[in-house]
């Protein structure tokens, strides 16, 4: 028992952490920047370094009430409040609340001449005085390298940084520094030799014309971080890193069933719906309706009351909502209760982490129980399949952390093959739920059809119903077969007129039957009166015969006696 | 030399360091030699008033400010190249 406890006192007291108040951040650093040291971020110009810093001062103060000083060696006070002020961060108010101290350092190297030896106690005096003014736990120096711009005595200055940086550490204050990036090294002046504790690096990379800002921790000592590079992004609430993908398999999973939307299609699943929480896929090639259904997934579950985003790549809200109207579907009713979000973009706006985040972002904020995203397929214009694939790893392990139900829909190529193509066999795996329509071709028409591909742990149909798009709505038609399997379309119409027909036909044939055996009947009754009419006549001839013979024969007997 | 500039010269020091009293006497030195009676200098501690260093973007010290004539000159170190000190402070077109 003493070693299970000694275990867990020393992973108590392993690193003392300062949360950064950057969304995601914190996640992959195990809990945020190390206290009462240095930190060094670096990067190229405008990838984010002031802003990231900033953040963390401003953060520091609103949520974990942690004063803090930014001393400045590029811009100006004004500009710095000014430049955040757009992120929604009052600075001015901060200051005059005493919680954070902004110090713009100029180093002027036209004004200032070097005769001698001399320090930077000056730099130092300023620092801890105003760390002593509000009594900071957090400090900023951005960008020290200005330094080696502004002085000329390098000896003096590399020996200074690195008394700074031990300065800060016996001061117990959090720092961060931040230095631009250089060729071959971190930082253009080596500064990554001076702060050994944790340095980050923040990438700002354009590929295929769709930039994406990255960050990686290079190095954080004494702590378990993340290694890759993460995506970050840049929006009117600061940065917010993307988050890593569990890499466990152990979400909870919900019993419940939430309706399809389409009555037909609920009794294709024998459960009566999808399981909530899970992901569900609709696949098909172009005008398959895949949004229609989609849309009515949405509506069925406004209609339950239950927040719904919609993310559309394709339509804006304003188009999908005159679309739906014509299958009568009203959204708009649900956008004015609160219900239901709908999201538009074009996939090319920004990079695939990026739609991640805003897909993340709004999540967050309006907080659905289910979500559609219209269609998946289209992302892959931005990204490669491969890159696709991990994106909705992400974001479907997202979603099922949250067991939030999600609907996507994915449009795949023409082909011969019943089985759907291969930007969707890279997604296959990750979907509990397979839903494809497709166009039944035939007899000079196209029909739809929709049939279940998969469903995890539930029994479903395995017949492709046919299915027509009314202004009522969708409606799943009865199954017709046919000596070819199922029949479709005007094919389907068909095969039911000339059933009516046989049948109808069948009914006059009996008719007449009956009507036949009615007459035979009566033939038969006639000839057994016509026999027993003649039978009679027969027998009464008979009898009349023989009562002549036996008066003849009286008659003779009687005149024998009259003889004698 | 005209009679009616006056020099103005700010020394900034921290503490009673052997660069802060070399600084000074090395200034008091020039000042003597080439500017006697129309200079005054102020020795400022910021280890007794630290809020001073803002005013004059003080980094290094000591630093010596030359606040007037204008425009604002400043000289870092310990002033013990003369040569360096009174081209700094613009001393040396005058004396020539």
């Amino acid at each position: 028992m003493a070693k299970v406890k000694s275990i867990s006192k020393t992973t108590d007291l392993s690193f003392p952490k300062t949360p950064t108040g950057v969304n995601g951040l914190d996640e992959i650093t195990n809990g945020g920047f190390p206290q009462g040291r240095p930190t060094l971020i670096c990067g190229g110009a405008g990838c984010g370094k002031t802003l990231l810093s900033m953040q963390f001062l401003i953060k520091g103060i609103l949520d974990y009430n942690e004063p803090g000083v930014f001393m400045s060696f590029e811009e100006t006070a004004k500009d710095l409040s000014l430049n955040v002020k757009s992120l929604g961060f009052d600075i001015e108010k901060l200051k005059q609340q005493k919680k954070l101290v902004i110090d713009h350092v100029r180093v002027e190297r036209s004004e200032i001449d070097e005769a001698g030896e001399y320090d930077l106690e000056g730099l130092f005096i300023r620092l801890g005085h105003a760390i002593d003014t509000v009594k900071a736990k957090r400090v900023v120096l951005d960008t020290l390298e200005s330094l080696f711009a502004g002085l000329d005595n390098q000896s003096i200055l590399r020996a200074e940084l690195r008394r700074l940086f031990r300065w800060l550490k016996e001061k117990g204050v959090t720092a961060i520094i931040t230095g631009e990036r250089g060729e071959g090294m971190l930082t253009r002046q080596g500064l990554e030799e001076y702060v050994s504790d944790c340095v980050i690096v923040l990438d700002h990379r354009v590929s295929d014309q769709v930039s994406t800002r990255r960050i990686r921790i290079v190095k954080y000592r004494g702590s378990t971080h993340g290694t890759n590079e993460y995506p970050f992004l840049i929006d009117e609430d600061g940065i917010s890193v993307l988050p890593i993908t569990s890499l466990k398999l152990d979400n909870k999973v919900s019993s419940d069933i939430v309706p399809t939307g389409i009555p037909g299609l609920n009794e294709m699943f024998y459960a009566g719906g999808f399981y909530r929480g899970s992901n569900i896929l609709i696949s098909g090639t172009a005008g398959t309706a895949k949004t229609t259904i989609a849309a009515f997934f949405a509506n069925a579950q406004c209609m339950r009351k239950e927040k719904v985003i919609y993310f559309a790549f394709e339509e804006s809200p304003d188009q999908l909502i005159r679309n739906m109207k014509s299958v009568g579907l009203n959204l708009e009713q649900h956008i004015k209760k609160g219900l239901l979000l709908i999201h538009s973009s074009r996939p090319s706006l920004n990079g695939l982490e990026l739609h991640l985040l805003t897909l993340r972002k709004l999540i967050k904020e309006f907080n659905p129980a289910t979500v559609v995203i219209d269609p998946v397929s289209n992302l892959i214009s931005v990204g490669s399949p491969q890159e696709v694939r991990s994106m909705l790893v992400r974001l479907i392990d997202m979603l099922k952390l949250n067991n939030i139900t999600a609907m996507f829909t994915s449009l795949s190529q023409q082909n011969e093959h019943i089985r759907p193509d291969l930007s969707e066999d890279s997604v296959s795996s990750l979907i509990d739920t397979w839903i494809t329509v497709r166009d039944l071709e035939g007899m000079g028409e196209r029909n739809r059809g929709v049939y279940i591909i998969k469903s995890r742990g539930m029994n479903h149909s395995n017949k492709v119903r046919e299915f027509v798009i009314t202004p009522k709505g969708i409606e799943l038609l009865d199954v017709e077969y046919g000596p070819n399997g199922i029949l479709t379309g005007a094919a389907r119409r068909t095969n039911q007129l000339n059933k009516k027909v046989s049948e109808l036909k069948l009914q006059e044939e009996l008719g007449r039957k009956d009507r036949e055996i009615t007459r035979k009947r009566n033939v038969l009754e006639a000839n057994i009166k016509a026999l027993r009419n003649e039978f009679e006549s027969v027998q009464e001839e008979l009898s009349i015969l023989r009562a002549s013979e036996e008066r003849q024969a009286k008659l003779f007997t009687d005149v024998k006696k009259k003889k004698r | 030399m005209k009679k009616a500039k006056e020099w103005q010269l700010r020394l900034y020091i921290a503490g009673q360091t052997p660069k802060s009293i070399m600084a000074l006497d090395n200034i008091k030195k020039y000042a003597e030699e080439y500017l006697k009676g129309i200079y005054s200098i102020e020795i400022i501690d910021l280890m007794l008033n630290p809020q001073l260093a803002e005013g004059d973007q003080i980094l290094a010290v000591p630093t010596l400010v030359r606040k007037f004539p204008e425009p604002i000159r400043k000289i870092i170190g310990d002033l013990s190249n003369e040569e360096k000190v009174l081209v700094g402070l613009n001393i040396k077109p005058l004396i020539q």
